[in-house]
């Protein structure tokens, strides 16, 4: 359901856990779907013996695709106007990742319900590892 | 990344949206997507990032007959300034977008590639860091501004610890 401006407040909080324990091929299936074949996200060997990763990592754009997931599922399908990340830190095999939108402000623009979002994404170990902003068209 | 022609496909929805573990109906169901606000399948939020897949020489997707920098029967199958001597790596900073109008299955989308700033600061963990942004507009079938993408990629000196 879309959110509706007047049951919503500057400070409120929506969170999900948006992956737990990150596979390998987690990270195949989206360097597959997305076009990006580094092999410092799925190729063990390369990253470890070429590049000098202790393994594989996931891909930023798996971070902020999964970020996007928590807030597509709290501000409806097709909402989002705006969406923009900075990637913090690396993102490992094995980690779960917790994604947090919080309201920063609720605002009209053209006639149009607005409400701007800081977003941060911290691992099991509660360190961040994407932070960013959205802003989502909401009901009156 | 620019590409004159990224047919936007159901099939490619789905598996992208798989991709980043989301099973929205949205993107996946045309009958589910009936009821929803939107009314048709849409891509998630990040789905135009697999605009790659049709950008001609695009650097990340091994080329036929041609060496591939990941590994083979050796560990890497070539040397790449990016990837050897002071073991610096380039890596994907930072991502905006902006949302215009609504994508569908059946869009044929244009990516326009627009200059963008370059900088350099010190870094804590990689040494120097060299910073590049891009800006690629996309636009549909009609001529419509659909999503543009701000992308920020940076250089490091050395490997991140």
């Amino acid at each position: 359901m879309p959110l509706s401006k007047t049951n919503l407040s500057v400070g409120d909080q929506h969170s999900e856990q948006v992956v737990d324990n990150l596979t390998r091929t987690q990270i195949i299936q989206y360097a597959g779907a997305s076009g990006d074949y580094n092999p410092l996200h799925t190729d063990e060997i390369f990253t470890t013996q070429v590049a000098g990763y202790p393994t594989v990592f996931a891909h930023g754009m798996l971070s902020m695709g999964l970020t996007g997931k928590m807030l597509t599922n709290y501000v409806g399908d097709g909402r989002l106007t705006k969406y923009g990340v900075r990637f913090v830190a690396q993102v490992w095999p094995g980690d779960s990742l917790t994604a947090t939108a919080t309201i920063e402000d609720i605002r009209e623009e053209d006639g149009v319900s607005l409400v701007d979002l800081s977003v941060s994404t911290v691992n099991q170990d509660g360190a961040e590892v994407v932070k960013g902003s959205a802003t989502a068209r909401i009901d009156d | 990344m620019a590409t004159d022609h990224f047919p936007v496909e159901a099939g490619h929805i789905m598996l992208f949206a798989r991709s980043i573990g989301d099973n929205n109906p949205v993107y996946h169901s045309a009958d589910a997507a009936a009821d929803t606000e939107p009314g048709h399948v849409i891509p998630p939020p990040t789905f135009v990032q697999a605009s790659a897949q049709f950008t001609d020489g695009y650097v990340l997707r091994p080329v036929v007959g041609e060496p591939w920098f990941g590994s083979g029967k050796e560990p890497t199958g070539i040397k790449r300034e990016s990837s050897g001597g002071s073991g610096g790596t380039g890596f994907h900073a930072e991502q905006h977008y902006e949302y215009h109008a609504p994508i569908q299955p059946g869009d044929v989308l244009k990516a326009v590639d627009k200059p963008g700033n370059s900088w350099t600061r010190e870094g804590r963990r990689g040494g120097s860091l060299s910073f590049n942004e891009s800006i690629t507009e996309y636009y549909n079938q009609d001529g419509v501004l659909v999503v543009t993408a701000r992308s920020v990629g940076v250089q490091t000196s050395r490997v991140v610890e």
